[in-house]
């Protein structure tokens, strides 16, 4: 084997490279901090321009320190970081705001993407990374759990990222894609993973670390196509979790504070958010993870369906009922994000404001198809933040206002998650727009059902109004409508 | 350090990792999502080690195609949360 060689060579390199310089690790612990800080900066708007230059100080720190300790190629890497910095910055500056879910689930699948290849420079080239065995001449026994834990959770992120950017983006069907026998399957691999990982402990051959590699990136592959659209948020979430366990274990394998620091913190992040959207659908996140959500109730309901009377309002009503409203209530939802409407609906609430309608948004938590989309759509069209409120601070207001106005959602408004127990969606809290004294709902056609596939009963209310258009034409219709 | 004591600072970090995402307001759950994807590209630490070795090429090579597409996260990341963040406004006092 070539690590024989490569091993005697460099023992005496592996041995000091272990023991990083003790302003080196400093160092790291300081990129740690500021990582925590940019973090914590995100607890209120005011504090989270400066959280986010903390991040970037620390990550400079990081790479400076990198770059001092291991200075050779200086040159092959700059060009490398210029490549690199120069296609995401451009990306970030171009970007639209509602791509941001698939732009988030492009860069996990490249923090997936670098995990793997780290792991693999590391098996190809231990003595670099100072995991080599002196004794034996082969890689230390723990690093070898780590490297495989590394690569296969990086490779996971990638492939499922990848598979959750083409459904995000829609250049596949966001409707679940269901395997015969898909359980089986996907246990299966996981356990010839975990299986093999082990057995890399006692024989270190290439084929068991590529095995490994290649079944990762089935899994995650797998792992993804049973899950629908709408359960993307909490997709999203677990593959930005997976991206931080990646980097913790390579933070193993590379003793670096830093690394292991962030990974935990992003690890944890991904964790607490996926946990947030399945409360906020009141689902498991197991069922979510096993897929297939809404392709069922989809087909066996459709028997049933029977007509029942509603209401069609046209722009003029709305504008005319909006107008008389002392307070309105807009419930946006991933419609809303389709028809880029947010910019039409703050036009139509500045409207309102200026005769004297006090205007609120109320916000899901599974609105839109990543955590907190709502949120920075309507950041994006000028809405200032302290009119936006989360389900449980606004649910009690209903009550007392007069218009509800939905746009793009649907789901989140169900009664029937508070009152029918055979409901797929039973349980989830849902915005209560019901209690308004009128509802005006925003949608495209009154065939469409919501992702969970049932039918709304707030769209057959006496008290409800059916606005059937495009989301973004509708609302520019009301604007011109209260104009008059 | 051995083993036991990186174990501690993870297990440490994950804890402080909790209650600090906890504090996150809902709000900025998007912002969170792009940050944290930008920092855990520190994992460019691991890249630039690989590419900066000498004595394997292939190594290097994949060290810096590593560096390259963490250099995409870590730009990419932060500036998207810059311009995310610097949307959210107060209201303003008219008049």
């Amino acid at each position: 084997m070539t690590y024989e060689t490569a091993a005697t060579s460099v023992a005496h390199a592996a041995a000091e490279h272990i023991a990083v310089p003790g302003w080196a690790a400093l160092a790291y612990l300081v990129s740690g901090v500021l990582f925590i800080l940019a973090l914590r900066g995100l607890s209120s708007p005011t504090s989270s321009r400066r959280g986010n230059r903390f991040g970037m100080i620390g990550m400079l720190i990081a790479i400076a320190t990198t770059l001092i300790l291991h200075g050779t190629g200086l040159v092959e890497i700059a060009i490398a970081i210029a490549i690199g910095g120069g296609i995401g910055f451009v990306v970030a500056r171009r970007i639209a705001m509602t791509a941001m879910p698939q732009l988030v689930a492009a860069f996990h699948s490249l923090v997936g993407l670098a995990a793997v290849l780290v792991a693999a420079a590391a098996y190809l080239n231990p003595a670099a990374f100072g995991i080599v065995d002196v004794a034996t001449g082969e890689i230390l026994r723990v690093s070898r759990i780590e490297m495989g834990l590394g690569i296969a959770i990086g490779a996971i992120t990638f492939s499922g990222s990848v598979i959750a950017f083409l459904k995000l983006n829609g250049n596949m069907s966001g409707k679940p894609i269901m395997l015969p026998g898909r359980h089986v399957i996907n246990l299966g691999t996981l356990a010839a993973i975990l299986g093999l990982v082990a057995y890399f402990l006692t024989d270190q051959s290439p084929w068991v670390f590529w095995t490994v590699t290649g079944l990762s990136f089935v899994i995650g592959f797998l792992l993804i196509i049973p899950i629908g659209g709408a359960d993307m948020p909490v997709v999203v979430s677990m593959l930005n979790s997976y991206s931080g366990w990646a980097a913790a274990a390579m933070g193993f394998t590379l003793h670096n504070t830093a690394m292991i620091v962030t990974g935990a913190l992003v690890g944890s992040s991904g964790a607490i958010l996926s946990y947030i959207m399945c409360k906020a659908m009141n689902r498991s996140f197991i069922s979510v993870i096993a897929g297939g959500f809404g392709a069922e109730a989809a087909s066996s309901g459709g028997g049933e369906k029977v007509d029942r009377p509603w209401k069609r309002g046209s722009a003029e009503d709305a504008a005319f009922l909006m107008k008389q409203a002392e307070q309105v209530i807009i419930v946006p939802g991933y419609g809303m994000a389709v028809a880029q409407a947010q910019h039409a609906l703050r036009e139509m609430a500045d409207q309102l404001k200026a005769e004297g309608v006090k205007v609120k948004y109320a916000i899901h938590p599974v609105a839109g198809r990543m955590p907190g989309h709502m949120n920075v759509l309507l950041a994006e069209a000028n809405v200032p933040y302290d009119e936006v409120f989360e389900l449980e601070d606004i649910n009690s207001e209903f009550a007392q206002t007069d218009v509800a106005f939905v746009i793009g959602a649907n789901d989140v408004t169900n009664p029937a998650a508070k009152t029918d127990k055979s409901s797929p969606i039973y349980g989830m809290p849902v915005l209560d727009v019901e209690k308004a004294k009128t509802v005006l709902f925003v949608k495209r056609s009154m065939g469409g059902v919501g992702y969970a596939g049932v039918d709304n009963d707030v769209f057959y209310m006496d008290n409800t109004m059916m606005l059937l258009a495009d989301a973004k034409k509708m609302v520019e219709d009301i604007v011109k409508a209260m104009a008059h | 350090m051995d083993f036991i004591s990186i174990l501690s600072i993870f297990v440490l970090a994950c804890f402080v990792g909790y209650y600090v995402v906890w504090s996150v307001t809902p709000a900025l759950h998007t912002p969170l999502m792009a940050v944290t994807n930008a920092i855990s590209s520190v994992i460019i630490v691991g890249a630039l080690i690989a590419a900066a070795a000498t004595e394997a090429p292939g190594a290097k090579w994949l060290g810096l195609i590593a560096v390259a597409l963490a250099s995409v996260n870590i730009f990419g990341g932060f500036a998207v949360t810059e311009r995310m963040l610097a949307m959210y406004k107060k209201k303003e006092k008219k008049g």
